[in-house]
């Protein structure tokens, strides 16, 4: 029976199910296709810290959200049009952000009642009459996998690790998507074993089949591609998109990347990629321990390479003396923080804009460091890109402030040529005459030192942690040197702002009632919620800020030009408190700290209250 | 090549213009000495030479080297080290670490260091006291230990430093001491030329907070008689007039009287034997103690294997003849592109 095509400009999907159920891997694949037919797309994964949490409970499920339209999408969505719930836990974590009138795909399977029991319903929920304002298609998907798998001689075990490929290929009919991508996917994956090849193509064409031939559906749904800027463009997640611009960066500076690691959620990933591309000369040492994975990343620019290091909070704690350290050597190195929920061990799988002062204020002493943060998945690659430059050129360490937001969400990346990056020229202690005398901690007009290299005869030098006298670099106690070299550092890092941009405003009024200053993760949802806020004649314009330290010159004057200043921050008020102690400002927090990000209607609603109160 | 470059370095050469504070009859002299004087022996140049410490006073060593060097941070220079040498394993880096720093705050670093087995020399010095801090006794300090902060004794069991080297799988263990610069200068050598990790621990006498730690193995009128100095394929003979020996009985070492005994029984010092070595290495009694086993110095173990450093290198290698050298466009690219006109 042929349906009619119906078209959205955007839609918003979530997949839910047990944590062993494929959910990651069918968001995914779902977001590549509609990648390749050139939606814009904005995604949220969203799963428990426990590997295996115990099946069918409300514990274990994985979420994996995403929104794909022919239109700009720059979050992941609130409320979504369709959710699909693998059990009956899957449905209770998930229902309230169904929109009215949205669609739920439910495997009926996954309701028994042991499911039941499980996610806490005495009556199943499928029954409830509050169901009446969704559009529910009900598919017993265990049963249809095995159905379809019946001659294939796999167990029952294997047979129902394939279910996801069922519902996956029932999504692509419904949204008019071609199975080839996938399939290709499919062949790659279990190139080894070809029984599970056709297995999942199998169900996956019986998904999609099933979509085709029952009476679910009157119509068809299709979104057009999205009127992008010109250019070649592939989906990228967050972390991969930084180990990129780290290994750009090692590329266009010549220098080796180091990249020493202790593994921790969010950041592995960027040690799982990185160990990938050894062919580029990466080095990815394993330490053991976060202060280990530090003081190598030390060893390694000590000798001439590009050293990096990722982590999360409590990881970042433990590196603190070890930062300092490289402060006090003025080496360059880079530390990439994936920032989760905290304090201690926190919420590992959560997100949250949590240790912006850490980065600031986390050390003993005076220990001033540059703060470059990330706003989306691709802008990592950026962010990261510049954190090595800004490290290289002023030879001191550098904080990269990324989150488990965008570290583990996607989007479309239109991505660079090699030669559109910006060079990177590291600060090489330049040739001297043989009766010269190299002074290690000699300055030039930015206050940066020569970097000269064990192996470079006739600049032998010694270097530690202990205070330095101005240019020789000997130790030194004297109280006025102390004073000048805690001044010198400050100036340094100071003067960064010299080489890096001026504030743009990036969205909406240029001057007006409200500012949205924002730094992070919170970059789509404020750009949505204040575009959202223009259109209904709201004069609020969108500051958001890449470098945190030192902020860039012009920020002072450009927050002038607003009556009211609002800072959005997934966490208790920080950069705010930041903000009023540089410009002495009544700069105001909206603030979460629930491990999620903000919604578009949140921003929306905190800028309207402010007119309302104006 | 001008004559200036071919002149042989002298011991001179790798002395700095610092002067060197350590407390005046400090054994830390005489233990920098003999390693500016082994240094010319290296066969390298200043430039390829590197010094990294940790905190302790030990850990002033570095600016007294004229090489290339590194003073950091309590217990850490292991792991700064090994950084160093995955990213340049042709450097020549020497560690120098105390009781404190590489058995205490940085055992961590140490005993995982050891187990990679990076091409670098460990320098230990033992003084069984915290000095930098004043007087607190360390990881290696004697049970009931009176110090600061033990005034009625210390409730620690010390660590047996050589023992632990040997349980992570140390390729190489040496031992000797600050007051006999002979031998300390004839195991630096060996250890120097060791290619992976060489741990070699020195007694080194602290004359401030712990004087006298090592007396009964360097005092001439005890030396001969508590110490025991291991040579490569020699039987284990010592004693004021090496009268005596050691012998295996089962497993069990005992000291015998060379002429009560049985030519064959006598242990025969080998560095390759791992066993032995355990044995060596549990020498560890008190010398107070009624029919104690006299301290050995020397190299108690040697042994051959794959340096971290080189495997790193080798994995690179592979990975670009597998994969051919990296292409950063490609690697952009990705595999799933679409283009927007």
């Amino acid at each position: 029976m042929t349906k009619q095509v119906e078209e959205k400009q955007e839609v918003t999907i979530v997949f839910a199910g047990d944590s062993g159920d494929g959910i990651q891997l069918t968001g995914t694949q779902f977001t590549n296709t509609n990648a390749l037919y050139g939606n814009d797309i904005s995604t949220f994964p969203n799963y428990p810290a426990e590997i295996r949490a115990p099946q069918g409970t409300l514990a274990g499920v994985s979420g994996f959200q995403l929104k794909f339209g022919s239109i700009e999408v720059a979050t992941p969505g609130d409320d979504c049009d369709v959710l699909v719930a693998m059990n009956a836990a899957a449905f209770k974590v998930n229902i309230a952000r169904l929109k009215k009138h949205g669609t739920i795909i439910i495997n009926s399977d996954g309701f028994n009642t042991r499911d039941l029991k499980l996610a806490g319903y005495e009556t199943s929920p499928l029954e409830d009459k509050s169901l009446n304002d969704y559009r529910t298609i009900q598919i017993d998907v265990s049963k249809m996998t095995r159905t379809a798998l019946i001659d294939s001689g796999l167990g029952k075990k294997e047979i129902d690790r394939s279910r996801n490929m069922f519902v996956l290929g029932f999504l692509y009919y419904m949204y008019n998507r071609k199975l080839e991508g996938t399939i290709e996917f499919i062949k790659l994956k279990f190139a080894k074993k070809p029984e599970l090849i056709e297995a999942n193509v199998n169900v996956l064409k019986a998904g999609y089949n099933f979509g085709d031939t029952s009476e679910v559906f009157t119509s068809r749904y299709n979104v057009k591609a999205a009127s992008l800027p010109s250019g070649s463009y592939r989906n990228i997640m967050g972390n991969q998109a930084a180990a990129l611009g780290l290994i750009a960066a090692s590329q266009k500076s010549g220098l080796d990347l180091f990249y020493g690691s202790y593994p921790i959620t969010p950041a592995s990933d960027i040690l799982h990629e990185l160990a990938k591309h050894k062919n580029f000369g990466v080095r990815s040492f394993q330490a053991e321990d976060e202060i280990a994975a530090m003081c190598s990343v030390i060893g390694a620019s000590f000798g001439g390479k590009l050293g990096i290091t990722a982590s999360s909070g409590p990881g970042i704690a433990l590196k603190g003396e070890a930062i300092g350290l490289g402060i006090m050597l003025e080496l360059p190195m880079v530390i990439v923080n994936v920032q989760r929920g905290g304090p201690s061990t926190g919420l590992p799988t959560k997100t949250e804009q949590a240790d912006l002062l850490q980065a600031y204020y986390g050390r003993n002493g005076e220990a001033p460091m540059p703060i470059v943060s990330a706003s989306t998945p691709s802008d990592c690659f950026s962010a990261a890109y510049e954190a090595c430059r800004i490290a290289l050129e002023h030879m001191t360490p550098v904080f990269l402030l990324s989150d488990g937001y965008i570290a583990n969400g996607s989007e479309p990346w239109k991505f660079p040529s090699t030669d559109e990056l910006p060079s990177i020229s590291p600060k090489f202690v330049p040739t001297k005459n043989d009766d010269e005398t190299y002074l290690p901690y000699k300055r030039d007009e930015n206050l940066v030192r020569d970097w000269a290299l064990p192996g470079m005869k006739g600049y032998e030098h010694r270097i530690g942690g202990l205070e330095k006298e101005i240019d020789t670099g000997n130790v030194s106690y004297d109280p006025e040197n102390h004073e000048k070299m805690v001044k010198i550092r400050a100036e340094k890092i100071a003067k960064i702002a010299d080489d890096i941009p001026l504030q743009q405003v990036n969205n909406g009024a240029e001057k007006g009632e409200v500012l949205m200053l924002s730094w992070g993760s919170t970059f789509g949802v404020v750009k949505t919620a204040v575009k959202q806020c223009n259109e209904k004649g709201m004069a609020v314009g969108h500051i958001h800020l890449t470098y945190l330290s030192p902020f860039p010159k012009n920020l002072g004057d450009l927050l002038k030009n607003y009556e009211h200043i609002i800072v959005p921050e997934i966490n208790n008020g920080q950069l705010v408190k930041i903000i009023r102690d540089q410009f002495l400002v009544d700069a105001k927090g909206l603030n979460k700290i629930k491990g999620i990000p903000f919604s578009t209607k949140e921003i929306v609603a905190a800028i309207e209250q402010k007119f309302e109160l104006a | 090549m001008s004559e200036i470059l071919t002149k042989p370095l002298t011991a001179k050469d790798f002395a700095t213009d610092q002067d060197v504070r350590w407390c005046p009859g400090c054994g830390d002299y005489s233990i920098l000495k003999q390693v500016q004087s082994i240094m010319p022996e290296l066969g390298r140049d200043k430039e390829d030479i590197v010094f990294i410490s940790g905190i302790g006073c030990s850990s002033r060593f570095p600016y007294y080297m004229n090489t290339y060097g590194m003073h950091s941070i309590h217990g850490r220079a292991t792991a700064i080290a090994s950084g160093l040498k995955i990213s340049r394993p042709e450097l020549s880096v020497w560690i120098i670490t105390g009781d404190g720093d590489s058995l205490s705050i940085g055992g961590n670093h140490l005993i995982h260091m050891i187990r990679r087995n990076f091409d670098v020399n460990v320098l230990l010095f033992n003084n069984e006291i915290y000095g930098l801090t004043k007087g607190q006794y360390s990881p290696t300090s004697p049970e009931g230990k009176v110090t600061k902060s033990t005034p009625i004794g210390s409730l620690d069991h010390p660590f047996n430093p050589l023992k632990l080297c040997l349980g992570a799988d140390s390729t190489f263990i040496a031992r000797t001491m600050d007051r006999d610069p002979k031998h300390q200068r004839d195991v630096l050598l060996q250890g120097s030329k060791h290619v992976g990790t060489s741990m070699i621990e020195i007694y080194q006498n602290c004359n401030v907070f712990n004087d006298g730690a090592f007396e009964v193995f360097t005092d001439k009128g005890t030396k001969l008689q508590e110490t025991l100095f291991l040579e490569s394929g020699k039987p284990m003979i010592f004693g004021a007039d090496r009268e005596k020996a050691i012998a295996l009985d089962g497993t069990t070492p005992r000291v015998v009287n060379i002429a009560e005994a049985n030519e064959s029984d006598l242990m025969i010092h080998d560095e390759t034997n791992h066993f032995q070595a355990q044995v060596l290495t549990s020498f560890f009694d008190n010398p107070k103690d009624e029919g104690h086993l006299p301290r050995p110095f020397g190299v108690f173990y040697a042994e051959d294997r794959y340096r971290y450093e080189e495997a790193m290198e080798e994995q690179i290698a592979f990975a670009t003849d597998k994969m051919g050298k990296g292409n950063l466009d490609q690697l952009l690219r990705g595999n799933n592109v679409w283009t927007v006109d």
